[in-house]
């Protein structure tokens, strides 16, 4: 193999891990809380569209992106308002908001440019900045890969980092793991679960709106159907084997990353393509399987301690 | 001074369910004040009103004697009420000082501060010689620390008054000895403590005085010095209405049901039985009397193949129980039932009928092929609706639109109707009304003296227990700790000293009654 074959596979890697560490981290502020956030993708899907709208009617991709952002963090408040003050079932509420936005980003598309399934050619949308760090650029092999990334990958990796101090040392954080390991107790010393849980909401919908901001303003750039594809869940399965833990969520996301790499890298050969196309879905189902077998063994032996 | 008076207290729940009556108490400034009473008597309700978490229909309650209103745990605890409850609140992940300061975190530069977390918290934990680690994980700790930290956590919010709801029910004999010390030291640190126990001897040794609540009502306050145990104990087990069932003498016949040595560890490690043994015979009802909690719920469970014990023997009709599926024990002959009935004596969403053949509809009789026969299955259930007189609006109607009494119609008509020769009948009237507990029991009695079926009967409520059983042993932290011939002469005050363990009967004097 040669380097630049290694240099563009672990650049892939950094690209396709973007949206799913942002999918990861939204879930896994729900996880600390105690939500099961399945709605990971209706949030990823609203950002994605209404960035490419909105950046194309202001030409201003920042402008673009604030609107992602608010559009996730709106489909996250839906979910509170659906299930805390309007007593509806999570899990029904979520699938009910999943369904309707994948109809619903493609119905607005077509009332806006008439077209079903591709905003590119009606919408002339804007990407966000890529970022070539100075020092690094030049570094072989490591350089290629970690330089000249979309700004929402470093991003990625800054908000994993800032939300696991967000959870652990701050008032605000302790509460929501107070919230998300028993509510009663919480409840007991004043603090207030449906704020926490309205907080969390948000918050989630704002990184899963960022990581819909990636996928039509860094990723591809433009909006198409139905185009977060599922990474809602796998961030959601990610932020599951760890706890919540957002820096182990985006490791975990990046593990991810590279069976999405692997997966396109082996579409450019003769293998079957169906099959390898399940690659980073099958990689989950391991994973997890591995992990729960793990955690099933230590709590074992400790009980037997 | 008074640190706290419930002025006249009465609840009423929206069901009808009295559950305070015009009680009045007070607890001084700097004493430690037993509140007792049988399950059901009120004191829970009563220190729920106290917290904030009931509001009472009548009555007021005075805080440093200057009147108050509560209405949630935030506006009891800001009045220095603290609340130690039987379940802890504590988040099991987190450290002691954590969980200690929960919502009232120390701050610096917008984080948490959590070494000034750690300092006050172990401060407070040295002052009181709780002996905690603020750094430690709650989950690691035993029960006995963790009841620490709930009482510091109310203490640090500045609590005053303390309640505690059977605090030493989890703990080892010297936890509490560990516990009273400390609540000695609180008590000379000019706090209050409400002590809630069943435990007689605890409240002797720990409490200045002591408020008895007997069926909703207070029953006096009284120094401790004045009182006995026994006294006590006759304050607070008392027939208010003494219920007659008319019945000859049981003619036993060969034994049923033998227990032997059974033995019970729980998965906290407590063992919640002890060496029991006893035989039930043919015609007979023996009656098994004690506090809640002392290991008569296990012993139903473990006969009836629900959870599995350490050692000895069970026996029905002579065939070991041991390792055997539930299933094989019912056609072995046993029927059960159960404490719980919403979770374990029936489907709440299946209706009336699937509920009534749950333990039959696979019989070769009741199946027309791979099918269930429909007709047969109406029929049956049409039988036991009319034998037993369940009102519902149809058989297909889910039962648990039924009220509680009708409920516990269709589990009893089921189990009574089983085939089996042999009943565990625990808290068989609980939470029904007066007269479905009365049919209940006289078909229990019926049962038992015209179809020669052996029965075990367990039961909280005196009145029952004495009336039904015609052999009695009282149980008592997994032990039987008294066995009487005949249950309808026992003497209530007697009874009570025994289950409240004032008494302890030998081997001897229980032989031939086992």
């Amino acid at each position: 193999m040669n380097i630049r074959l290694i240099t563009s596979f672990g650049f892939s890697v950094l690209r396709l891990s973007t949206p799913l560490i942002f999918a990861a981290l939204s879930a896994a502020v729900c996880q600390k809380a105690g939500l099961f956030n399945m709605a990971a993708e209706s949030m990823m899907l609203w950002g994605a569209l209404i960035g490419v709208i909105v950046s194309g009617a202001t030409h201003s991709a920042l402008i673009g992106f604030l609107a992602a952002v608010l559009a996730g963090a709106v489909t996250g408040v839906l979910i509170w308002v659906a299930t805390v003050k309007g007593k509806a079932d999570l899990m029904l509420a979520q699938i009910a908001i999943n369904l309707a936005s994948s109809g619903g980003t493609i119905f607005l598309l077509f009332a806006l440019t008439g077209e079903k399934s591709n905003s590119a050619v009606a919408i002339k949308s804007l990407a966000l900045p890529k970022i070539a760090i100075p020092g690094l650029k030049s570094v072989p092999v490591i350089g290629p890969i970690l330089s000249g990334h979309n700004i929402l990958t470093y991003g990625a990796i800054v908000a994993a980092i800032l939300l696991s101090i967000f959870i652990r040392r701050t008032k605000t954080g302790l509460h929501i793991r107070a919230v998300g390991e028993n509510p009663h107790a919480a409840e007991s010393v004043g603090i207030s679960v449906p704020r926490i849980y309205l907080l969390a909401w948000t918050l989630s919908g704002i990184l899963g709106g960022i990581g819909g901001a990636f996928m039509s303003m860094g990723y591809l750039t433009s909006f198409t159907k139905d185009m977060v594809a599922g990474r809602g869940y796998i961030g959601l399965s990610a932020s599951s084997m760890v706890g919540g833990s957002p820096i182990g969520a985006m490791f975990c996301a990046l593990i991810f990353g590279v069976a999405d790499a692997v997966s396109n890298q082996l579409q450019l050969t003769n293998a079957p393509a169906d099959l390898v196309l399940m690659l980073p879905y099958i990689v989950t189902i391991v994973v997890l399987v591995v992990i729960s077998v793990i955690n099933y063994n230590r709590a074992n032996r400790k009980a037997k301690a | 001074m008074e640190a706290l008076k419930m002025e006249n207290i009465t609840k009423i729940y929206p069901n009808g369910f009295v559950a305070n009556k015009g009680i009045t108490f007070s607890v001084q400034q700097g004493e430690i004040h037993a509140l007792v009473g049988e399950n059901g008597a009120g004191k829970t309700t009563l220190m729920k009103v106290l917290f904030g978490m009931e509001q009472p229909q009548e009555g007021a309650i005075y805080v440093n004697e200057k009147k108050v209103k509560i209405s949630s745990p935030l506006e009891a605890i800001e009045l220095g009420v603290g609340m130690v409850h039987q379940h802890f609140m504590l988040l099991p992940s987190m450290t002691v000082a954590q969980n200690v300061t929960l919502g009232m975190e120390p701050r610096k530069n917008g984080l948490v501060d959590t070494q000034k977390a750690v300092q006050i918290t172990q401060e407070m934990s040295d002052k009181y010689r709780f002996g905690l680690d603020a750094t430690a994980r709650v989950g690691d700790l035993s029960v006995g620390l963790m009841q620490k930290v709930e009482i510091l956590k109310a203490l640090i919010r500045g609590a005053k008054v303390l309640i505690l709801d059977e605090p030493t029910a989890v703990l080892t004999p010297q936890e509490t000895r560990e516990l009273f010390e400390q609540l000695k030291l609180l008590r000379t640190e000019g706090h209050s403590v409400i002590f809630i126990s069943h435990k007689l001897e605890e409240v002797m040794e720990l409490c200045d005085n002591v408020t008895v609540l007997r069926h909703g009502y207070c029953n006096g306050t009284h120094p401790i010095s004045e009182l006995d145990a026994a006294g006590i104990s006759r304050l607070m087990v008392g027939r208010d209405v003494v219920l007659k069932i008319e019945k000859e003498d049981p003619k036993p016949g060969k034994p049923i049901l033998e227990v032997r040595n059974l033995t019970r560890t729980n998965a906290e490690g407590k063992k919640t039985l002890n060496d029991v043994s006893f035989t039930i015979h043919e015609g007979e009802v023996l009656g098994i009397a004690g506090v809640e909690g002392n290991g008569q719920s296990d012993l139903s469970d473990s006969i009836s193949g629900m959870v599995s014990y350490d050692s000895g023997t069970v026996k029905l009709n002579g065939k070991d129980l041991k390792g055997m599926k539930i299933v094989d024990i019912r056609s072995a002959g046993m029927s059960v039932i159960p404490e719980d009935r919403m979770t374990v004596g029936c489907v709440n969403d299946l209706s009336v009928q699937d509920n009534a053949i749950a333990d039959r509809f696979d019989k070769k009789e009741n199946m027309n092929g791979i099918f269930l026969d429909k007709k047969k299955a109406k029929s049956i259930t049409d039988a036991l609706i009319k034998e037993f007189e369940i009102s519902c609006d149809s058989q297909d109607e889910a039962i648990r639109f039924l009220s509680g009494g009708n409920i516990q119609k269709v589990v009893v008509a089921r189990e009574f109707t089983s085939g089996a020769n042999f009943v565990v009948a625990n808290q068989p009237t609980r939470g029904v009304d007066v007269g479905t507990a009365e049919m209940i029991r006289k078909y229990l009695v019926r049962q038992t003296r015209e179809k020669g079926i052996g029965s075990l009967l367990i039961s909280a409520d005196l009145n029952e227990i004495l009336e039904v059983s015609d052999r009695l042993l009282v149980m008592r932290q997994g032990r039987i700790v008294a066995a009487f011939p005949k249950a309808n002469v026992v003497d209530v005050d007697e009874l009570g000293e025994y289950m409240l363990g004032i008494r302890t009967m030998t081997a001897q004097e229980m032989e031939g009654v086992l």
